[in-house]
C-alpha cells in the first residue's frame, strides 16, 4: 500500500482559503478601479500598477530579510496595494506610491508578524502616513474627465468634501460651496481618491462581497447608516451650515471605507455584535472629523481609531455558549 | 451558512427555513452518492476475527475465554468490569487462537485483542436465535438483556447503552429521540438500515420507550434522505413521530439534535437526561431489538466502506472483529487512498495501518484520495470569524487555536475548552487552514494530565 497520512479530524476542508478570499475582494474592487481609470486616465492605471507591484515585491523582500516564509501567493499584498492605490489621488507621483507601499507592508503589516497579526489596516496606515507627511501631493486632486476625451492639461481642483470645508471655513455657510449634482459622485464624475469616486461601483463590489459571504452586511450598513443618521440630525438642526446626509453618504470616501476598508477581517471584531459596535464608532468619528475636525474627510482616521478598539470590543462581545447556565 | 460551495442535493424537497435545525454548523458537500444506493451486502466468513476487549467508552472488559477454548457464535468472550463497561461476544463459531496486543483504531495504541479462529460452521450458541415477546418483559429484565448483549452507541461514540437507559431517579425522562440524522458526509450506513430494515429500528425504539416509560418517540432524519423519511413514515406507529431535519453538519450531534427537535438546550457540562431526553442511534435501536426479541448480542453492524480511495464502495453487514484487510479485498481493493479513516470525514480517526479490526462503533471506513482530503499547512489566524459563526457550541474556536499553539490550557479552560465537542466545523471553514480540533485535543490532554496530577498529589 502507498503511504497514508494521519492527522487530527476533520479530514475535509472548504476550498475557501485565504487566497480565495483575497481574490474575491480584488474582484469586488475592479468596478471601482475601472471607474477611476475611466475618469482619471493612464495616471490612475499607473498608480494602481505601481502600488500593486511594489507591495508584492516589498512583501517578498521583507519576508526574505526577516527569514520568514514568503507568502505573496496568498494575494494579501496585492490586495493591500490595490486598496492603497484606491485611496490615493490619481496624480500621485510614483515615489509617493512606492513609499506608501513600503509603509503599508513593512510598518503596517510585517513588523507585527505578517498577515493576521497587524492591528491596523495596512493600506490606511500608509494613506494617513502620506497624508500627514506629504499634504500637498496627497491633496492635489485631478478633476475627472472622460478617458476618451481629447488630451489636455490635467486640471486639478477640490473634492466635494474639501470644497465644503473651505466654504464653511471662509464663509461660515455651505451655500458658498459649488453645487454638485448628486448623480456625479454616484457615478464617479467628481474629484477624489482614484477609487472612491463612484458610489455605485463600490456598492456593486460590496454587494458581491456580501453575497459571496466574504463580509457580512453589519459593518457597511451600520457604518453608512450611522453617518446618515448623525449628519441627518445635524442637517435638520441647521441646513445652512450642515450638508445633507445624502451628500455625506456618497460624496467622500465613505463607500470605499465602509465596504472595503472597515471590513478587513484582520483588523475588525470577530462577532457580528462586535462589528455593529465597531461600525457605529467608525460612523460617529467620521462625522465628527468631517464636521468639526481640521480635515475635510475622516473615514481613514475613524477606521484606524476603531481598529485600536477591536481587542476591547472582542472582549465584551463574546458569543453566548450553548447551554450556558 | 457561509460555505458558498454548499450543494444542497437536488433530492432535498423542502425550503430550508421550514425545517428544524440548530444555530451554527456548516454545509459540506455530503458526497453520499458514492455509496448510498448500494444495498447492504454481507461479507464471506473470515478465517480469523480480532475482537478488541475495549469496544466502548468506559472501563475495559475482561476476557473470560482462554486460548484453545471452543466458542460458539454469540457466546460471551469478555465480561464488563464495572457499570460503565460492555461485554463482547464471539462473532462466529470456532476456537480462541490467542489473546494478543493489537493496534486499537480509536486510541492508536496497542490493546488486548481476542483472536478467534473460525471453524467455518458459523454455529450459534444452543437455543439461539430465540423468539420472545420483548413487550412481555419488565423494564429491568430488558436493561439486563441490553447490558449482557454488549450494546453500545453505534453512531460512533460507543457509550454503553444500558447506562444511558438507566437515568437516576431524579431525572424525569419525557422525550426519546432516535438519531437518524447521519450528518457526517460520505456515510450511508444508517440510511441503508432505515431503508432496508426499518422495522428493526421502530421495534427497538418501542422497547426503549417501554424502558424509559415514555409514550412518544421522535425519529430525526436529515432532508437529504427522502427515501428513508418516506419509508419510516410509512411504517411508524402513531407514537413514533418522524421529523425532517435540515441538512447541516453537525445535525446529528446529540445536543444539537435535541435542540433542533425540542428547543431544549442541554446545559454546559450536562447530559441529555438533564433536559429529559435520551438519544439513541438507529443502529443501536436495531441492535436492541435483536437482543431483546431474538437473544442475539451485538456482534455485527452496518458499515459504509466508501470514498474514492476504494474500488467498489459498499454498505456491508460486518461482524465485530472482521479484519479491515478482508473488507478492503471484498470491496475490490484500495485504489489510491491518502487517508484511511474510521468514521466520517468530520470526526473520524485517521489510521496508520490496515492491520485493524471492525469495532462496534465503526459506522464507516472512509478512504480519501489526496485530492479529497486536506494535507496543506496552516497560517496565522486572520480573525475572519468564520469559526465563530460555524461553532454549534457558541465558542470562539480561533482563541482556542491560538491558546493551543502556546499550550495555554488553563486560559483555554476559561475560553470554554471543555464545552468543545470536536465536531470540526471550525476547522472545516478556517481559511487559514488552522488545525483547531487538533489544538483543542492537545489542550484537553494537557488539562487531563494536570487534573490527574492534582488528584494524585
Amino acid at each position: 500500500m502507498k503511504d497514508i497520512f494521519i492527522s487530527s479530524s476533520p479530514h475535509i476542508h472548504t476550498p475557501e482559503d485565504i487566497s480565495w478570499i483575497m481574490r474575491q475582494v480584488i474582484y469586488a474592487l475592479v468596478p471601482g478601479a475601472l471607474i477611476g481609470i475611466y475618469f482619471f486616465g493612464i495616471p490612475a492605471l499607473m498608480v494602481i500598477a505601481v502600488a500593486v507591484t511594489s507591495c508584492v515585491v516589498i512583501e517578498a523582500i521583507s519576508q526574505k530579510a526577516l527569514g520568514q516564509k514568503i507568502t505573496i501567493k496568498d494575494g494579501s499584498a496585492a490586495l493591500t496595494g490595490l486598496l492603497l492605490a484606491m485611496n490615493l489621488p490619481s496624480g500621485a507621483p510614483w515615489w509617493l506610491v512606492v513609499l506608501g507601499s513600503l509603509i503599508a507592508i513593512v510598518l503596517g503589516k510585517q513588523v507585527y508578524g505578517g498577515l493576521g497579526n497587524n492591528p491596523f489596516n495596512p493600506a490606511l496606515v500608509a494613506r494617513v502616513f502620506l497624508l500627514i507627511s506629504f499634504p500637498v501631493q496627497m491633496t492635489t486632486w485631478p478633476q475627472p474627465r472622460s478617458f476618451f476625451a481629447p488630451a489636455a492639461d490635467t486640471v486639478t481642483g477640490a473634492t466635494p468634501l474639501g470644497a465644503l470645508k473651505t466654504a464653511i471655513f471662509e464663509h461660515k455657510s455651505i451655500t458658498a460651496a459649488p453645487d454638485i449634482n448628486i448623480m456625479d459622485p454616484f457615478l464617479g464624475n467628481i474629484g477624489g481618491s482614484l477609487g472612491e469616486i463612484s458610489a455605485l461601483a463600490l456598492i456593486l463590489g460590496g454587494v458581491y462581497l456580501i453575497l459571496r459571504r466574504i463580509i457580512t452586511w453589519h459593518i457597511p450598513v451600520v457604518y453608512i447608516a450611522t453617518v446618515a443618521a448623525f449628519t441627518g440630525l445635524l442637517w435638520l438642526i441647521n441646513p445652512g451650515i450642515y450638508a445633507d446626509p445624502a451628500f455625506h453618504m456618497i460624496a467622500g470616501g465613505l463607500m470605499l471605507g465602509a465596504f472595503f476598508m472597515a471590513t478587513d477581517m484582520v483588523t475588525t471584531p470577530i462577532t457580528n455584535k462586535g462589528k455593529v459596535i465597531f461600525a457605529i464608532g467608525c460612523g460617529l468619528i467620521t462625522v465628527i472629523i468631517r464636521i468639526w475636525g481640521g480635515y475635510p474627510e475622516g473615514v481613514s482616521f475613524a477606521i484606524l481609531i476603531m481598529n485600536a478598539f477591536v481587542p476591547l470590543i472582542n472582549r465584551f462581545t463574546k458569543p453566548q455558549k450553548f447551554g450556558a447556565v | 451558512m457561509r460555505n458558498v460551495y454548499r450543494k444542497v442535493p437536488d433530492r432535498c424537497h423542502r425550503k430550508d427555513s421550514l425545517m428544524k435545525t440548530f444555530k451554527g454548523g456548516i454545509h459540506p458537500n455530503d458526497k453520499k452518492e458514492l455509496v448510498e444506493d448500494n444495498p447492504i451486502a454481507a461479507l464471506p466468513l473470515s478465517d480469523h476475527y480480532y475482537v478488541l476487549t475495549q469496544q466502548h467508552i468506559g472501563a475495559p472488559a475482561k476476557p473470560i475465554v482462554k486460548p484453545g477454548d471452543e466458542v460458539k457464535k454469540a457466546q460471551a468472550i469478555t465480561e464488563p468490569l464495572g457499570f460503565v463497561s460492555a461485554a463482547s461476544h464471539s462473532p462466529t463459531s470456532g476456537r480462541v487462537k490467542e489473546i494478543i496486543q493489537r493496534v486499537h483504531p480509536v486510541t492508536g495504541l496497542l490493546a488486548p485483542c481476542i483472536v478467534i479462529e473460525s471453524d467455518g460452521k458459523d454455529e450459534y450458541m444452543p437455543g439461539l436465535p430465540l423468539e420472545r415477546d420483548p413487550f412481555s418483559l419488565q423494564k429491568d429484565e430488558l436493561i439486563g438483556i441490553i447490558k449482557s448483549s454488549g450494546i453500545v452507541g453505534m453512531g460512533g461514540a460507543t457509550f454503553p447503552t444500558h447506562v444511558k437507559l438507566s437515568p437516576p431517579k431524579d431525572k424525569k425522562i419525557d422525550t426519546f429521540i432516535v438519531n437518524g440524522a447521519e450528518c457526517e458526509p460520505y456515510l450511508a450506513s444508517d440510511y441503508r438500515l432505515m431503508l432496508e430494515e426499518p422495522q428493526r429500528i421502530i421495534d427497538g425504539a418501542r422497547i426503549v420507550m417501554r424502558i424509559l416509560g415514555v409514550d412518544k418517540a421522535i425519529i430525526g432524519i436529515e432532508d437529504n434522505k427522502p427515501d428513508a423519511i418516506k419509508k419510516m413514515k410509512e411504517i411508524a406507529p402513531p407514537e413514533v413521530q418522524v421529523e425532517v431535519l435540515k441538512v447541516k453538519y453537525p445535525q446529528g450531534a446529540e445536543k444539537q439534535l435535541i435542540n433542533a427537535l425540542t428547543g431544549r438546550d442541554v446545559p454546559s457540562g450536562g447530559l441529555p437526561m438533564d433536559v429529559g431526553a435520551v438519544v439513541q442511534n438507529t443502529g443501536t435501536c436495531a441492535a436492541i431489538w435483536d437482543a431483546c426479541a431474538n437473544g442475539i448480542p451485538l456482534i455485527e453492524r452496518i458499515t459504509s466502506i466508501t470514498g474514492r480511495g476504494i474500488k467498489h464502495p459498499k454498505n456491508l453487514r460486518l461482524r465485530v472483529g472482521t479484519p479491515v484487510k478482508d473488507v478492503f479485498e471484498f470491496c475490490g481493493g484500495v485504489v489510491d487512498a491518502a487517508k484511511i479513516i474510521f468514521g466520517g470525514p468530520m470526526m473520524g480517526i485517521a489510521q496508520f495501518t490496515d492491520e485493524i479490526p471492525i469495532m462496534k462503533g465503526t459506522s464507516g471506513i472512509l478512504l480519501l484520495t489526496e485530492d479529497d482530503t486536506n494535507l496543506s499547512t496552516y497560517s496565522a489566524c486572520i480573525s475572519c470569524g468564520r469559526c465563530v459563526e460555524a461553532c454549534p457550541m457558541g465558542l470562539i474556536p480561533s482563541d482556542l487555536s491560538k491558546q493551543g499553539e502556546k499550550g495555554m490550557w488553563e486560559k483555554a479552560v476559561g475560553t470554554n475548552l471543555l464545552d468543545c465537542v470536536e465536531c470540526g466545523s471550525c476547522t472545516f471553514v478556517c481559511p487559514a487552514n488552522r488545525p483547531i480540533v487538533h489544538f483543542v485535543k492537545f489542550l484537553k490532554s494537557l488539562q487531563r494530565a494536570a487534573s490527574a496530577k492534582a488528584k494524585g498529589a
